[in-house]
Order: structure tokens, then C-alpha cells, then sequence
């Protein structure tokens, strides 16, 4: 959709800008078109120069770091790889916060989870959305209201329910709730199904399938697109996730990354704020290659957002 | 077994994970925290009932008080200002004249909401920091010299409201999407009855996209008044608590996890939850003149 649009925009600013063109441009317009570059630009600026300098500052050594200098670049710049591995080797080697182990453990809350939210969501939604029967209205209610409840109502309680089951200290209170869905991609999920053409239920039941049948080799892979952001969306959710391993987890050996990087600003003793920055880069990097990567699905699921 | 009951089964059995886990992860833990909230609970000791004690203790308590005003100032300013930014910016990025920047604008405002909260307050902190941070260096060059942005009471708001306006980009995704299924023949008849750029946004993409806003604004709502992270790690250092950075779910979080007084905290849960809804149903009653439901 966006990609149509650019395409007709392009087409016709290279109409306008055509110098053969019968109607001159106006000079009104032509400043009001610079004004508004202009101010998109400062705007962009502005929101990519937090970026740009946490990355700057990552690769400064301290001094400079901590200098009232404004420059980009170390001073002289031919330091920079070498400041920029020493700053980066010595984040990732820190002896009391160990940033591949919290890697690790995120990944594996990351994995466990995203396919158990994913899988679960679709399976609930299509109960709600294929399958005609009594009390479905009642279920779909349930789901809907859930999504108005904020995660601190429940986390004192919460904590209460896995200590009973001997939950607390381990990594499950963060993935295995996933693997009962999530209400807001069960919604999703259920109008995207409630999208695809009945026939193919028809067909598939008059050669013998049954539910699960239908939805395991008809609707799953009908879904890819609705699913990948479900997926997508939850992994960047559980890798931006605070307050869940905050409250649940108790040994620092089980931490994540978001719990990590703020332990390593907290611990005993100023963290220089150039190590800080190298840290932050390392937690945020991951997740704009995975933008680079998947910007289609990403586009999907900004538009579905606002079908909710 | 007839065919209804048989398919009442099956639909029992594909939503079981969500019955399930609602009862066990949602509604049980609601329910006891509705118990405990009427309780004195020190974790280590067994609930005893003292019925609507800590209800009332909470407007005696002043840290609570400011925890509570806080929030509800921030959510007073913060949820129309960033509506309104997400709006205004959508509608600049979705004017026609951009070309091929356009791209590199959207992108550039999308991107920061890709940054995970607790890295975004990280940056946000040495962006604000007082003596070396970027803001105040960039101020020093205008001979201007700038607050302590964390420590200072009176700029703890501010300075939130500037590091989650940096989030908006997530909203305005939304409004650009929203506004390019605005049919374009409403457009042409707005122009043809003289109406400027100003006023086809006003009379046309608005009432278009109300059903849309209202949707942000309710979950912008929501997500405000639980505000944790950032202010968490912005307002709250080795040298202490930012008074005017404490927040709502930070003082419950307190006084669940750090005095594990889980009754108090249960009846602060209980009443997060109220406001949550009372917040959400005047959105939705205010809004009913205002929110235009095309077919």
C-alpha cells in the first residue's frame, strides 16, 4: 500500500519538477514546499540524533566521551576502531554483567515463546473465528476485556501464583504464560481468519477433514503473513520487556538483556557513560537489523494495527 | 452426540489454552488480589482481613498522593500532545509533494520505536545529563545553560514527555495508514469547494480517521497510566528517587516487591485497574459525537 502510494507521489513530483511542464511553478508554492522539507528534516534530525550519538559516544574513550566537545568522531579520528573494539570488548567481557548469558537466556524466552504465542493465538482464534457454537460470543468477550487490564494490576498476584508453583527462579514465568496466547493476536488473528472464503472449509470437510484438519493444513498456511507478525511483533516484545523479568527473575545469571543493561547502569560505581552507550548499541542493534530484514511484515502489522 | 453439542466440544477444546490461562494467569490473580487488597499481607506472614483499611490509608499516604499526581499529570498533558504530534506529523508525511525523501523522513520517525524503553531512558539519561549531556551542550552553544533535566523536580515531567514523544512514531504509522484508505474523491470534492490544505484536514481527514484516534487514544491511555520503565531508570539512581519521577506503578511495584506489603499494594492494583476503566468509558462517551463510523 505504502509502496503504491511513494510510487504515485514520485510520479508526480517528477511531473511537476518536469521544466517542459505547460504550468510554471508558483513561487508561494515552491516555498512552501522547501518550508515544509525544511521542517520534516529538522524533525528527522531530530529523532535519528539520540541514535547517532549513543553510537558516537560508544565509540569515544571516556575522557572524550565526558568532554563538552560536540563532534561525532573521536579525536583524532583514526582512534575509533581502536576505541570503538576496546569499548565493546570490554562491555561484552565484564566480569559481574555477563551480556552473552543474558543473550542467551533471551533468546531462549525469545524462542519458547514466540512459537507458543503463536501457535496458541491461531488456535484460539480459530475456535472463535471457524467454528459456530455456544458460548463463543462469551469467550470472545473474555478476550477483548483482558486487553484493557495493564500488566502492574496483575503482577503482585502473579508473583504469588508461580511461587506456588515453583516458578519463581527459573525463566518459565516468561515464556510459558505465551503458550496459552496473548488477547490482543487472538483478535488479530481472528479477523484475518474470518477473512478467508468459507468454501475452503466446505471443500476440505466434504474430502473428510476434520477441524484440526482444516486448521492445520488449510487456514495455518493461508496465514503466513498474519502470523509472521504475531511472531515478529512478540519477539520484539519479549526482547524489550522490563518489568516481567524484574519481577521474576531472582539470579543475576538468569537475566535478560533489557534487566542487564539496567543492572550494568546501576551497579556499584559509575559505569562510564561511553561503555553505557556501547551497551545500549548492543541491545538495540539486533533489533534494527531484524527492522532491515523484515520492513514488509513490519508494514503489515503497523496497518493491522490500526484495523484493531 | 449431536452435530451442535459435537461442535460446542471441539470449539470448547481450540480456545482451551485461552480459558485456561485466563482463569490461571488473569482472572485468578484478580480475584485474589481483590481478596488481599482488603487484607494485611506481609508475604511472610498469612493474610489477615482489615477490611477497607488500606483503601483508606492510601489518601493518607503521601508518597502514594504523589505517585498518583504525577501520573495524572503526565497522562493529562502526554496523551493529547503526542495524539496531536502523531496527527500533524502523519499529515506532513503523507503530503504529496515529498518524493523520494519521504521514505527517509518516515523511516527516521519510525525508528526510534524499534529502541527497547530501557535503552531508550539509557540514552534519554545521557542525553539529559547535566553536566556533559547533548541537550545541555547544545543549549551551551546558544548561551543558554540548562537544567538538571533528572534531578530538578520541576523538569522530571518534561523530560519524560520529551523521551516518549521520541516513541511516537508507532502512532504516526498508524495515521499514515489510516489516511491513505481516506477515499481520495473526498479530497477532490473538499477542493473543489475551495477548501485549503488546513481545512481538508480538518473537515475531512479528521472525522475519517476518528474511529482510528479513538482506538490510539484508548490504548495510549491505558499504556500511560502504567508507565514503569523509563521513569524507573531516568528518576531513579544510586543517589535516589526523583520525587516529581515517581510513578504510579513504581510505587506499587515498591510496595509489592521492595516492603512486600501485598495487601496495600493489591487495593493500589485495584484502583489502577478503576481508573483504567473509568479513563476508557469517558473516552469512549466523550467521543460519541465526535467519532464518525463509516459503513
Amino acid at each position: 500500500m505504502m509502496h503504491n502510494s511513494d510510487e504515485q507521489t514520485s510520479q508526480m513530483t517528477q511531473r511537476d519538477s518536469n521544466p517542459t511542464s505547460s504550468q510554471p511553478i508558483n513561487a508561494g508554492r515552491l516555498m512552501s514546499r522547501v518550508l515544509l522539507h525544511l521542517v520534516l528534516g529538522s524533525i528527522a534530525l531530530a529523532f535519528i540524533m539520540p541514535l547517532v550519538w549513543m553510537v558516537s559516544t560508544s565509540a569515544k574513550p571516556e575522557s572524550q566521551a565526558a568532554s563538552g566537545r560536540i563532534a561525532l568522531l573521536p579525536d583524532p579520528p583514526s582512534l575509533l576502531p581502536a576505541t570503538a573494539a576496546d569499548n565493546y570488548s570490554r562491555v561484552w567481557n565484564d566480569s559481574t554483567v555477563q551480556f552473552p548469558l543474558y543473550l542467551r537466556n533471551t533468546l531462549i524466552v525469545a524462542s519458547l515463546s514466540v512459537v507458543g504465542m503463536t501457535f496458541s493465538s491461531a488456535l484460539v482464534a480459530y475456535g472463535l473465528a471457524r467454528i459456530q457454537w455456544r458460548g463463543r460470543g462469551a469467550v470472545f468477550v473474555s478476550v477483548m476485556a483482558t486487553m484493557m487490564i495493564p500488566f502492574p494490576v496483575l503482577m503482585a498476584p502473579l508473583y504469588l501464583v508461580f511461587r506456588e508453583l515453583g516458578w519463581i527462579g527459573s525463566l518459565k514465568p516468561l515464556w510459558v504464560p505465551a503458550w496459552f496466547g496473548g488477547a490482543f493476536n487472538i483478535f488479530m488473528l481472528r479477523q484475518f481468519f474470518r477473512g478467508i472464503p468459507r468454501e475452503i472449509d466446505e471443500a476440505a470437510r466434504i474430502d473428510g477433514c476434520s477441524h484440526w484438519g482444516i486448521f492445520w493444513r488449510m487456514i495455518l498456511p493461508l496465514s503466513r503473513p498474519a502470523l509472521a507478525v504475531v511472531a515478529l511483533f512478540h519477539f520484539i516484545y519479549v526482547w524489550n520487556d522490563f518489568l516481567g523479568p524484574l519481577i521474576f527473575l531472582t539470579h543475576r545469571d538468569q537475566y535478560t538483556l533489557a534487566l542487564g543493561l539496567q543492572l550494568y547502569q546501576s551497579q556499584s560505581g559509575q559505569t562510564p557513560w561511553n561503555l553505557l552507550m556501547a551497551a545500549s548499541t548492543l541491545v538495540v542493534a539486533p533489533l534494527l537489523v531484524l527492522f532491515v530484514l523484515t520492513q514488509r511484515t513490519f508494514v503489515q502489522g503497523g496497518a493491522t494495527e490500526g484495523l484493531k | 452426540m449431536t452435530r451442535l453439542s459435537r461442535e460446542t466440544l471441539v470449539g470448547l477444546l481450540f480456545t482451551s489454552p485461552w480459558l485456561i490461562g485466563s482463569l490461571a494467569f488473569m482472572f485468578l490473580p484478580m480475584a485474589m488480589s481483590l481478596y488481599y487488597s482488603f487484607t494485611d499481607y506481609p508475604l511472610l506472614e498469612p493474610p489477615l482481613w482489615v477490611g477497607l483499611d488500606n483503601y483508606k490509608r492510601l489518601w493518607s499516604d503521601d508518597v502514594f498522593v504523589r505517585a498518583l499526581t504525577n501520573t495524572a499529570v503526565f497522562a493529562l498533558i502526554s496523551i493529547p500532545l503526542t495524539t496531536i504530534i502523531a496527527l500533524v506529523l502523519a499529515a506532513l508525511l503523507n503530503a504529496r509533494v515529498l518524493g523520494r525523501m519521504k521514505k527517509f523522513y518516515q523511516v527516521a520517525i519510525f525508528i526510534p520505536t524499534l529502541v527497547p524503553l530501557v535503552a531508550s531512558a539509557m540514552v534519554w539519561s545521557w542525553l539529559f545529563n547535566a553536566e556533559n549531556g547533548l541537550v545541555n551542550r547544545l543549549l551551551a552553544l546558544v548561551g543558554l545553560s540548562g537544567p538538571n533535566w533528572l534531578i530538578t523536580p520541576q523538569w522530571a515531567i518534561p523530560a519524560l514527555l520529551v523521551m516518549t514523544l521520541w516513541g511516537v512514531g508507532q502512532a504516526v504509522v498508524i495515521y499514515i495508514a489510516a489516511m491513505q484508505d481516506v477515499p481520495k474523491s473526498l479530497y477532490e470534492a473538499a477542493e473543489l469547494d475551495g477548501m485549503g490544505p488546513v481545512r481538508r484536514f480538518t473537515n475531512v481527514t479528521l472525522p475519517m480517521l476518528s474511529p482510528v484516534i479513538l482506538f490510539n487514544v484508548v490504548v495510549l491511555a491505558i499504556n500511560t497510566l502504567q508507565i514503569f520503565a523509563a521513569p524507573y531508570i531516568m528518576f531513579r539512581t544510586k543517589d535516589g528517587q526523583n520525587p516529581a519521577g515517581l510513578h504510579y506503578a513504581m510505587y506499587l511495584y515498591d510496595n509489592a516487591f521492595v516492603y512486600l506489603q501485598m495487601g496495600y499494594a493489591s487495593a493500589m492494583a485495584w484502583l489502577l485497574l478503576l481508573a483504567t476503566l473509568v479513563l476508557t468509558a469517558i473516552l469512549f462517551v466523550a467521543s460519541r459525537r465526535l467519532v464518525y463510523y463509516h459503513a
